[in-house]
């Protein structure tokens, strides 16, 4: 008889039913590697279930605020940088692809690309954070943190850095936009729309710090999978923590892929940087 | 009952999964459903009682009609943290984590959970939830209210708000595991010829809640993720002085916790048509009409939130359509009530413990109901909306509904859980105390809610004290209600007599295992041929290898 | 000596008994089906208890049975909703001749305005037999207004204007409550709602000191803002004139048609630039954190009455783009119909 806790792996003992598959990895509620494999993916999607509903909760309080502030969101999303997000957005397809190929090596059993992709797809992830380490840095620069208590304080209207006044100042930005394109705006005008646009980095932040709190546990997730894989745990038999692992940094990937024309394409000024 | 068993005297098994191993590192390590159900039973057993004790303080408060017991600061903690603790920590978990837990994996025929790793975390995470429920008390409590509204929440109060919004997330993600277990174990782990329409009623009100949970609970975390940051770093969300639409928060919140009242109720309606089967000994009248209505009840759940909003200041329109989709809703719940009387008809009736508390349900549950339609038409809403009224709906559903399928549930599992019974006279004695005891304390309120009383209030005019005090006596007899059994749960375990495999002589199959069930649940993996509650069959279940 | 124990709060309003005759009709159906269900069960576990030599008889279901008793709930709550629907629209909405009174709720206490500028802490004075509009606005959390006697309640909101009505019909002394939790001293945010016979009120009115009526007041801090050197009827002016504007459609930069009501005013009082008319340039400065709640009301109050004041219809407007009067009947009817009215191609 099995004690209760015994891990998956030395449960074979336990298994009362004799089936004809004596995997190591099979858990003892199961009766084969199938329904194993079959129910774990099918929990994962469950899971990624949970995980939309979440960022949907954050998408829609996103629409429902553009809606109601869509000059302030067009100045906050053309204050960003599209060329770092779009390398971002290159990278994080990159990382799909990478971890694509995890799996596959991981089914075909090869274990040293199995290992490989699964530090490019690390590497990738780390390069991803880095450059979003260094956008919230600007923002963090240029005084664009919501509330008060990080940094100075909100300021999108100008005279946050002593030495470069113009940096970051979101209303100078719209009325030179609306110069170019012909109309006025004055100045007090385009402070009030700037002041608004913190909500809209409220939601950059919330949005982007949650896929990014993703993204790294995504990493952990990978460096488990790492340690598994050199141990040589994976082959055609058994992968399903590779498959699962996948599934997970493809949503990750996707919800990116929502993220980055929501917050820093849609509406934005043409030309701007 | 037990004069239908037969003159053998039941045994108690050599070996199960209660002596299969001892200490303490082989409960807190645990990969057993059964085992794992009982941790949770034990700490939600401490809120209830907790959560319990704020009730009777803020009911000795409501005594006289001057606010002279306690300050109101600390009147508005006592009512935050029993609505909290009630429903957070002791509602939602409550038959879905212990019975749910317990039962389903062996009513399928499963050895375990799909995934009992996850099981055992997701009670970690529960602990760790009401590490902070603690902590907030310790450190003074939260006097938000349950609700957490804004912008009151998130830049008037000065209390730990940011903490318990924490707690209650991690609370939410317990559950969220504790659904995913049960969708995965109900897809994938059905024993042979379990199929889809042969699944007892409680697994399928149990897999309509696993939906809600999943689907709904992460939009809670969410809600309270942006309210904790609006507490702490003034983003500006929920609040009006930075922009913020302090509605929204109303929006967010209700589309989690209205389809929560449905994670509440559904599996104690499943409870109860596993008792109103057995002890009529019939099979339940309308199977699929039964089980579809849990899915129903499910989805038509997360299309009514903004009922809980017809006068917060939505469009009448939108209000309409709100009030037209919560009338939906309650076809579902009636039709389930005919269903379970009809089963009823022309059955062999034994008025044991669990079915005293199943009829209390139908009565209370019905009564709960229809005042709810009362709240959903919108004429009726604008008067009788927070005031008592609605105190005395929630607790007709939530009390005399889903804690009365729980009490109904653990005397019908009790057997099972443990190996022995609870002894039958003060059992009864303590259903007929709650039913009174509920009664007493909420029908007054009804009352008082018409009249015009306030929720939430501290003090309040001495017109409203009669009733008041009535329901103050009504809550010291269902106090009563609520200790006993704790009582003679405890003292059963000990002296209780021994209860053997199936002491009701129910079908389903965890009464086909041994009481307690060894440690894999079946000795032999169970086929099932027949339709759920054959009762008047000879042989329900055939268990070949 | 008579033992107080109502069952019901007293009715001093219109609306009053008609919601009373709905709660009677829902009590009714509460109470038919919960004694159904419970004679029932009664009934069952009486003639079905188990004996020895009889069995239980399995019945399978009955589709028949099931449809009936999902129909005729079915109909029964959407004759509720119905009738809940009616009574919710004229509780929402109040009559175009209602007098008109301003609240504002605070942590913890209410602050009333009458049109002639009284005002009031926490006790309101209204006449009887006459529709009483109370508009309202929180200053801090959501507060909520609510006279149990005329069975009417609206949550009070921040940053945006409610309103409430009714029309009491027995002069007393009624409960006003939050109902809607605000804090430590929630339960002590009551006072009184009282009601007069007209001439009464009428006295009271004219025995309270008030410094002028509110359009006055109004007035007053539009001159102090120096509201009007943007905001006049000439031809040069940098603002849209004014008179005559409340209630009635605008037509916004962006082509969309608003209406003219408190909320819009107040608005573009405190972000003038979320909805600028047409024609305009968005240089108004905001005045938020300048104007209070009160201050706001006032000067509502006043662009209210400028149009009755001048009696001069306002089509001799010298500014390009706001709608014209004979454009005016067109887009409400229009707005009716539930489209968006086409934008005017024609500048006037």
């Amino acid at each position: 008889m099995s004690t209760s806790d015994t891990t998956a792996t030395g449960d074979q003992a336990a298994l009362e039913t004799t089936s004809s598959e004596h995997h190591p990895a099979l858990a003892h509620q199961f009766d084969s590697m199938a329904q194993q494999q079959g129910a774990a993916t099918f929990g994962m999607w469950v899971f990624l279930l949970t995980e939309i509903m979440m960022f949907g909760g954050l998408f829609t309080a996103y629409l429902i605020y553009r809606i109601k502030y869509y000059p302030a969101f067009v100045a906050g999303s053309t204050s960003i940088s599209v060329s770092w997000g779009f390398t971002n957005t290159l990278v994080l397809i990159a990382s799909s692809f990478t971890m694509a190929m995890a799996v596959w090596s991981a089914h075909t059993g090869k274990r040293k690309p199995l290992v490989g992709f699964l530090i490019a797809t690390m590497i990738l992830g780390a390069v991803f954070l880095g450059i979003k380490g260094k956008e919230y840095y600007d923002k963090y620069d240029e005084c664009h943190i919501p509330g008060h208590v990080i940094g100075k304080g909100f300021n999108a209207w100008g005279g946050c850095s002593v030495q470069n006044p113009g940096l970051g100042n979101i209303a100078q930005e719209i009325v030179e936009h609306a110069k170019e394109s012909g109309e006025t705006i004055p100045l007090p005008s385009a402070e009030q729309t700037a002041r608004q646009t913190e909500i809209f980095f409220s939601f950059y932040f919330l949005m982007t710090g949650l896929h990014a709190f993703h993204m790294i546990i995504g990493m952990l997730l990978m460096t488990w999978l790492l340690l598994r894989a050199r141990r040589g745990d994976f082959g055609p038999s058994y992968y399903t923590p590779v498959e699962l692992g996948g599934l997970y940094w493809h949503f990750v990937d996707i919800v990116w892929i929502y993220l980055f024309p929501l917050l820093y394409l849609i509406s934005r000024h043409k030309g701007a940087a | 009952m037990s004069t239908a068993t037969t003159a053998i005297k039941p045994i108690m098994p050599a070996k199960h999964f209660l002596n299969d191993n001892y200490g303490i590192r082989s409960w807190l390590l645990t990969k057993d459903h059964k085992r794992i159900a009982i941790l949770y039973l034990v700490s939600i057993t401490f809120f209830f009682f907790m959560g319990g004790l704020f009730a009777a303080l803020i009911r000795l408060e409501l005594l006289t009609p001057q606010g002279d017991l306690f300050t109101s600061d600390t009147y508005n903690k006592l009512f935050s943290m029993h609505g909290i603790n009630m429903v957070f920590f002791f509602l939602v978990p409550s038959i879905p984590a212990t019975l749910g837990n317990f039962v389903l994996p062996i009513m399928l025929g499963a050895k375990d959970l799909a995934f009992p790793k996850i099981n055992l975390l997701s009670w970690y995470i529960y602990i760790f939830a009401a590490f902070f429920s603690l902590a907030t008390m310790v450190s003074g409590g939260v006097d938000t209210g349950w609700t957490f509204y804004t912008p009151l929440s998130s830049g008037f109060l000065h209390t730990h708000v940011a903490l318990m919004a924490v707690g209650v997330i991690f609370a939410g993600f317990s559950s969220i595991f504790t659904g995913l277990n049960f969708i995965v174990t109900v897809h994938r782990m059905r024993a042979p010829g379990m199929t889809w329409g042969r699944l007892p009623l409680f697994v399928w009100s149990n897999y309509a809640t696993s939906l809600i949970m999943v689907l709904a609970t992460p939009v809670l975390a969410i809600t309270l993720i942006l309210l904790a940051l609006e507490r702490t770093f003034h983003i500006g969300v929920f609040d009006p002085r930075y922009g913020g639409d302090p509605v929204l928060f109303q929006h967010m919140f209700w589309f989690y916790s209205h389809p929560a009242v449905y994670i509440m109720i559904l599996p104690g309606m499943g409870v109860i048509s596993e008792l109103i089967t057995c002890f009529s000994r019939k099979r339940v009248f309308g199977y699929s009409f039964v089980a579809f209505s849990s899915i129903a009840i499910a989805v038509f759940g997360f299309l009514v939130w903004a009922h809980h909003m017809f006068v917060a200041g939505i469009s009448q329109y939108s209000a309409m359509v709100f009030s037209l989709l919560s009338m939906a809703v309650a076809i579902p719940s009636a039709v389930k009530v005919f269903n379970w009387t009809a089963t009823m008809y022309k059955g062999s009736i034994s008025l044991d413990t669990p079915m005293l508390y199943a009829l209390g349900f139908i009565g209370l549950f019905t009564i709960g109901g229809l005042t709810g339609i009362m709240l959903a038409a919108l004429g009726m809403d604008v008067h009788v909306h927070d005031t008592y009224f609605v105190i005395a709906h929630f607790h007709y559903v939530m009390v005399g509904g889903m804690v009365t399928a729980y009490l109904g549930g653990l005397h019908f599992w009790w057997p099972k859980i443990t190996g022995r019974m609870y002894p039958e006279a003060p059992a009864k004695l303590a259903a007929i105390i709650t039913f009174i005891g509920f009664n007493l304390t909420f029908f007054p309120q009804f009352v008082l809610g018409y009249l015009g009383m306030p929720r939430r209030y501290h003090a309040y005019p001495p017109e409203f004290q009669v009733l008041n005090v009535l329901s103050s006596a009504g809550a010291s007899v269902l106090a009563i209600g609520f200790i006993l059994p704790a009582i003679y749960f405890l003292w059963s375990l000990k002296y209780g007599a021994i209860a053997g495999d199936n002491p009701w002589q129910a079908t389903g199959l965890e009464w086909q295992t041994t009481s307690p069930p060894p440690t894999h649940n079946f000795h032999e993996v169970p086929v099932v041929t027949t339709r759920p509650y054959n009762y008047g069959a000879q042989q329900e279940v055939t268990v070949v290898h | 000596m008579q033992f107080k124990f109502p069952l019901f709060p007293e009715q001093a309003s219109t609306l009053a008994g008609q919601v009373d005759a709905f709660y009677l009709f829902l009590v009714l159906v509460t109470t038919f089906f919960s004694l159904l269900i419970a004679l029932l069960i009664l009934f069952f576990i009486i003639k079905y208890r188990r004996r020895p030599d009889r069995e239980a008889e399995q019945i399978h279901g009955s589709t028949l049975l099931e449809i009936i008793w999902t129909v005729i709930p079915l109909g029964i709550t959407l004759f509720i909703f119905v009738w809940g629907a009616v009574l919710y629209y004229k509780i929402q909405n109040p009559p175009v001749n209602a007098l008109e009174i301003y609240g504002v709720g605070k942590q913890w206490m209410w602050k009333f305005q009458h049109p002639g500028g009284q005002r009031e802490i926490n006790t309101l004075h209204v006449p009887t037999g006459r529709p009483v509009k109370v508009t309202l606005i929180s200053q801090d959390v959501i507060h909520d207004f609510f006279v149990p006697a005329f069975r009417v309640k609206q949550d009070v909101l921040p940053n945006r204007y409610v309103t409430s009505w009714f029309q009491a019909t027995k002069p007393g002394a009624y409960h006003l409550f939050c109902s809607q939790y605000c804090g430590t001293n929630h339960s002590a945010m009551i006072g009184q709602i009282i009601a007069m016979t007209p001439e009464d009120y009428q006295e009271w009115l004219a025995s309270g000191k008030a410094e002028g009526s509110l359009s006055s007041m109004g007035e007053k801090l539009f001159q102090e803002f120096g509201c009007t050197t943007c905001h006049r009827p000439d031809s040069g002016a940098r603002g849209p004139n004014l008179q005559g504007l409340y209630g009635r459609p605008v037509r916004l930069s962006d082509n969309r048609i608003v209406i003219a009501d408190d909320n819009y005013i107040r608005e573009s009082i405190l972000h003038p630039n979320a909805k600028v008319v047409q024609g305009f340039q968005p240089i108004m400065p905001t005045f938020e954190g300048v104007v209070s709640e009160d201050g706001l009301i006032q000067i509502t109050e006043y662009i209210k009455h400028m149009g009755t004041q001048e009696s001069e219809p306002i089509n001799n407007r010298s500014t390009p783009t706001q709608l014209r009067d004979n454009e005016v009947p067109q887009i409400q009817q229009e707005l009716q119909q539930g489209g968006q009215p086409a934008p005017s191609g024609k500048k006037p």
